[in-house]
């Protein structure tokens, strides 16, 4: 055994939750092969509050998708709590976001049909040991929205309602692209102010994509993707509240 | 403007590939429409063609009469009659046959040719070997399907029963005539040409044969152009009524003309009551189509109206798509129709002997196919056509404002909370867009209720089959003389050997009157007490004959407008030809034709005759069979012998075929709506919320549970039409019992559960398959696309 994987094992053992080796995702657009990502390196501690900093077509989204088990990358591995999910078929993908991941979008993707309340009900139905929708809407702030459908919810209500759903299966991953894109300033820093209650409450590990280097100010650490690597890794000293950040 | 237009046209082409699957969808039931259609009206027309061809080219005549005995010479008066054209006497007689290669009882109609050339009315179309030599009496033209049955060629020879007398017969020829498309087997409805053919012979031959020289017993008629065809009729009946005459009849009443007539009957019935339900289902599919189609365009409606598109020119894209979308479903439709045509005269040449069944190519069965179906889609493109012309631009440029739903709708909220999310998603879609659900319901339903309103025929037959061969017609043998026999002929047939009991009859040709309504029929009377023919009233209780007056089919006293206890004119066209009132003492049913019925002891004295009789109904011993077959042949009185269990044979083998065809046919089409309907219902609602369900697989969901949202839809609506396509259905079947019910038989309504049961599988077959073929393509859902845009 390598000098390398005992170690890496002595971490894990630890406090790694997810790790990546070499990561690369090329993706064949006619003739054109574009190298969304070029070789990512990264380890992710439990209970971390990740900024992931990028401009558009660094492969920001692309290493997300990946780490969330709705794509494969081209070669490199992915090691989540020890478990290879490099390869994985597409139902046992399906087994680890069911499971692991929570995802939160810029554009929220609820369900029409169905009210707050049910939005959460449709993830936590299907988990194992979940926290009640009504629980997982106070912590969102939202629970006298409870019964409103989506079309009824502000922007920024609905996004909350959105991290209420993604959190409510008590993911030990929680995946934010863009979340506060589609919100003003006001609204973005609630949907913050809950993810931050979420990380801190539940330990959720949080990797939160943006373009707003504001947001950084609030993480553990804040990771700079470039043309598909990682150009910078930056230790955050103290966590500031969203309230405190500039947005 | 020209350059835009093109442009324009370029993006319906482009709309209609992407809608490719949908478009499928509505064309194989356009086509199903449209096929259906032609088959029907190119069957009609093939079998028209072919009839008229033959009728005329083969000198069909128009009236026909049988006799007794009448002299030769009456045939000039006959000539006489006003409107006749040509007359034609010959003689005519049903014998049996003792084939070698053919252990069971079999009938020969003979027909007499005209000692030299050949006939001047119901020729006979030759189709091999040669025309029967006057000089060499045992020389015969056989038909046929009854010498492709047993394999019999020129110069094979056949043993019949002449007057008792064994004839060895030699075959010159093979042939048919116009006279026998239908060749109704003895006893039976079917053809059955392995024990019924028509033999062909020079008439000096049968004069001889049968005592008749110098005269005839059967003459046929033509008519000119403007003849009135009743007058000529009652003139030959009074003219032959001296002669033994039963009563001259028109086309109309010639078994074969009725048969194939009333087959052409139900194609005009089947023509005019399925295609349009398919054409209505089609119609609701692509206003479903335009309509969402719309709501995805209204951004490039806003634009093209920006740029100063006309309401009218916006509005005539759209009617031009779903035209075009129509067209393909339509040229499916002729190939599928033509295709259904020619298969459906394949079983036609099943029971229909034509020389050759005709494929016409009938340009109005296409016309009117096509115009139905683009009618159909303009109707179902209109509204939502017009929804496009009133979007206001700057409006339409926005988007659409969200959905929104409601808690509850239909539902109690103490069911909807019992709920799991993803079936209340489900019924929250439903109940959003009511009317959607309502058409896909209705799309599922109509399926249902043409399985059920087609496959019903089938019980229907069943039901007829039983009734006459099982509870009522439940003799083994049924035997008739060639005259009128007395009562010893009855005491020879018991000492047949093989034969258990013997019932007689007696059938006598009347003339039934009652005031302006008259009808050519007969009366058969059989004994009160009579186990082998039974008579069933109403509720289907056996109802002995009554001991006096006539026991009558409910359908005879409705073609004479009389009733039960009242009194009606008989003109016994037999005996003494007496004319009596007689009272209708009962009624029963009964699905063919429109017997009377007499105690036959009864029926001898009011005829003023001793006990007479004209066949017999026989209980033979299974055992004893071969024997029976022997000997029966060998007595002198008997013209023609049916067996109950060579009848049931028949229709089962006839009716095979085409019970398996039609049902296939039946079962493929009616299927095709409800996957035609399913399919374009999901694949619509996966336009619609592809990015919700595609949230549903990120957050975890597995394909199927994805599935199940979408596609547990349909299957609820299915779940709620089946048992509405199944009342519909029920009304269906109704209406083609009144479309397809002749003068022949009334078909029954009979509806077995076990074909709801097998329509209502076929209906969930369809679904299930057109829910894979949309299942699959949510497997391919680009789960990172869609969660990127905005709606």
């Amino acid at each position: 055994m390598s000098q390398a994987s005992v170690l890496a094992e002595a971490k894990s053992s630890a406090e790694i939750l997810l790790d990546t080796q070499d990561l690369t995702k090329v993706y064949q657009t006619g003739e054109v092969e574009v190298h969304a990502l070029r070789g990512i390196n990264l380890t992710v501690q439990i209970g971390e509050l990740i900024v992931l900093l990028g401009a558009s077509g660094s492969g920001k989204s692309t290493l997300l998708n990946i780490i969330g088990g709705l794509d494969t990358p081209t070669s490199g591995k992915v090691t989540f709590l020890d478990e290879d999910i490099t390869n994985l078929s597409a139902s046992a993908l399906t087994r680890y976001r069911r499971a692991h991941v929570g995802f939160i979008f810029q554009f929220y993707n609820l369900v029409p049909s169905l009210t707050a309340r049910e939005n959460v009900a449709l993830v936590t139905e299907i988990s194992s040991n979940p926290i009640p929708p009504e629980d997982a809407l106070s912590m969102v702030g939202l629970a006298d929205r409870m019964h409103h459908f989506p079309a009824q919810l502000s922007g920024g209500e609905q996004q909350r309602v959105a991290v209420a759903r993604a959190i409510a299966k008590r993911p030990n991953l929680l995946l934010c692209d863009e979340p506060t894109g589609a919100l003003d300033s006001k609204t973005g820093v609630q949907v913050l102010e809950a993810l931050k209650t979420v990380n801190e409450e539940l330990g959720a590990t949080t990797l939160i994509i943006t373009h707003n280097v504001g947001i950084a100010d609030m993480s553990d650490r804040v990771i700079r993707l470039s043309d598909g690597m990682i150009i910078e890794e930056k230790q955050m000293g103290r966590r500031r509240q969203p309230s405190e950040l500039s947005w | 403007m020209v350059g835009f237009l093109r442009a324009l046209d370029r993006k319906l082409l482009r709309d209609l590939w992407r809608l490719k699957g949908q478009g499928i969808a509505v064309g194989i039931i356009i086509a199903c429409g449209v096929g259906i259609m032609i088959m029907a009206l190119g069957s009609l027309a093939s079998l028209e063609e072919s009839r008229s061809t033959y009728y005329e080219r083969y000198r069909f005549a128009d009236v026909f009469a049988d006799v007794k005995r009448a002299p030769n010479q009456i045939v000039g008066e006959i000539r006489e009659i006003d409107g006749v054209k040509s007359a034609e006497t010959r003689i005519t007689r049903i014998v049996t046959l003792d084939l070698a290669d053919f252990n069971e009882p079999a009938n020969a109609q003979l027909v007499s040719l005209p000692d030299e050339g050949q006939p001047t009315l119901n020729n006979v179309m030759l189709h091999e070997g040669r025309w029967p030599d006057l000089a060499r009496p045992e020389e015969a033209i056989v038909s046929r399907a009854f010498a492709q049955e047993h394999d019999y060629h020129s110069g094979d020879r056949i043993r019949a029963i002449f007057n008792g007398r064994t004839r060895d017969i030699e075959i010159v020829g093979i042939g048919d005539s116009p006279e026998y498309v239908w060749t109704l087997g003895i006893g039976g409805l079917l053809p059955d040409d392995k024990r019924f053919g028509v033999f062909w012979m020079r008439r000096q031959a049968l004069e001889r044969a049968f005592d008749l020289e110098g005269a005839f017993n059967n003459v046929t008629v033509s008519l000119l152009p403007n003849a009135v065809e009743a007058d000529v009729i009652s003139r030959l009946d009074n003219m032959l009524a001296p002669y033994g005459a039963v009563g001259a009849y028109n086309r109309e009443d010639q078994f074969s003309n009725a048969f194939v007539e009333s087959e052409m009957g139900q194609l005009v019935a089947m023509a005019a009551i399925i295609p349009p339900v398919f054409l209505v289902v089609s119609a609701l599919l692509i206003h479903a189509i335009l309509s969402r189609l719309i709501a995805v365009e209204r951004q490039q409606i806003g634009l093209l109206k920006a740029f100063g598109f006309s309401n009218l020119e916006v509005a005539a894209h759209y009617v031009k798509l779903a035209v075009v979308l129509s067209l393909g479903g339509v040229l499916a439709g002729f190939v599928l129709g033509r295709t259904l045509a020619r298969l459906l005269t394949h079983l036609y040449s099943n029971t229909m002997r034509f020389p050759e069944i005709v494929h016409v190519f009938e340009p109005s069965a296409f016309v009117i196919g096509a115009g139905a179906a683009i009618v159909a889609a303009v109707i179902g493109a209109l509204n939502a056509a017009l929804k496009a012309a009133a979007l206001q631009p700057a409006e339409a440029m926005n988007p659409a404002p969200p959905t929104v739903y409601r808690r509850g709708g239909i539902l109690p909220l103490w069911l909807t909370n019992k709920l799991d999310e993803p079936t209340r998603m489900i019924v929250r879609h439903i109940t959003r867009w009511p009317i959607r659900a309502a058409m896909t319901t209705f799309g599922i339903a109509a399926s249902m209720a043409l399985l059920v309103g087609t496959l019903f025929a089938f019980d229907s037959t069943d039901e007829m089959i039983d009734t006459i061969y099982y509870r009522t017609d439940v003799y083994d043998a049924a035997v008739t003389f060639a005259e009128i026999e007395d009562e010893t002929a009855l005491s020879e047939l018991d000492r047949v050997p093989g034969v258990l009991e013997v019932e007689p009859t007696r059938d006598v040709y009347v003339r039934f009157r009652n005031g302006v309504h008259s009808e050519r029929g007969s009366i058969t009377g059989i004994r009160s007490d009579a186990k082998y023919k039974r008579l069933l009233d109403r509720k289907e209780t056996p109802v002995s004959v009554a001991e006096s007056g006539l026991t009558m089919t409910s359908h005879l006293a409705s073609l004479l407008n009389i009733g039960l206890g009242e009194r009606l004119t008989v003109e016994f066209l037999e005996g003494k030809r007496p004319v009596l009132d007689i009272p209708i003492t009962a009624v029963v049913e009964e699905y063919i034709g429109h017997a009377a019925y007499m105690n036959i002891e009864e029926l001898g004295r009011v005829m003023g005759e001793s006990r007479t009789i004209t066949g017999a109904f026989l209980a033979l011993d299974p055992d004893l069979s071969i024997e029976f077959n022997d000997a029966i042949l060998d007595r002198p009185q008997v013209a023609s012998v049916a067996l109950r269990s060579a009848v049931i044979e028949t229709f089962n083998e006839t009716l095979e075929e085409t019970i398996t065809i039609m049902m296939m046919i039946y079962a493929v089409i009616g299927g095709a709506i409800a996957a035609g309907v399913v399919y374009n219902a999901a694949r619509i609602s996966l336009t619609e919320r592809g990015r919700e369900l595609a949230s549903l697989r990120v957050l975890g969901f597995t394909h199927g549970e994805v599935s199940y949202v979408l596609l547990g839809e349909q299957a609820m609506l299915a779940i709620i039409a089946i048992p509405i396509g199944s009342l519909l259905g029920t009304a269906f079947a109704h209406l083609i019992v009144l479309g397809m019910s002749t003068d022949l038989y009334r078909v029954p309504y009979v509806l077995e559960p076990s074909t709801r049961g097998f329509a209502a599988a076929v209906v969930l077959v369809a679904v299930f398959l057109a829910a894979v073929l949309v299942a699959n393509r949510i497997r391919n859902l680009d789960l990172i696309e869609v969660l990127k845009t905005r709606e």
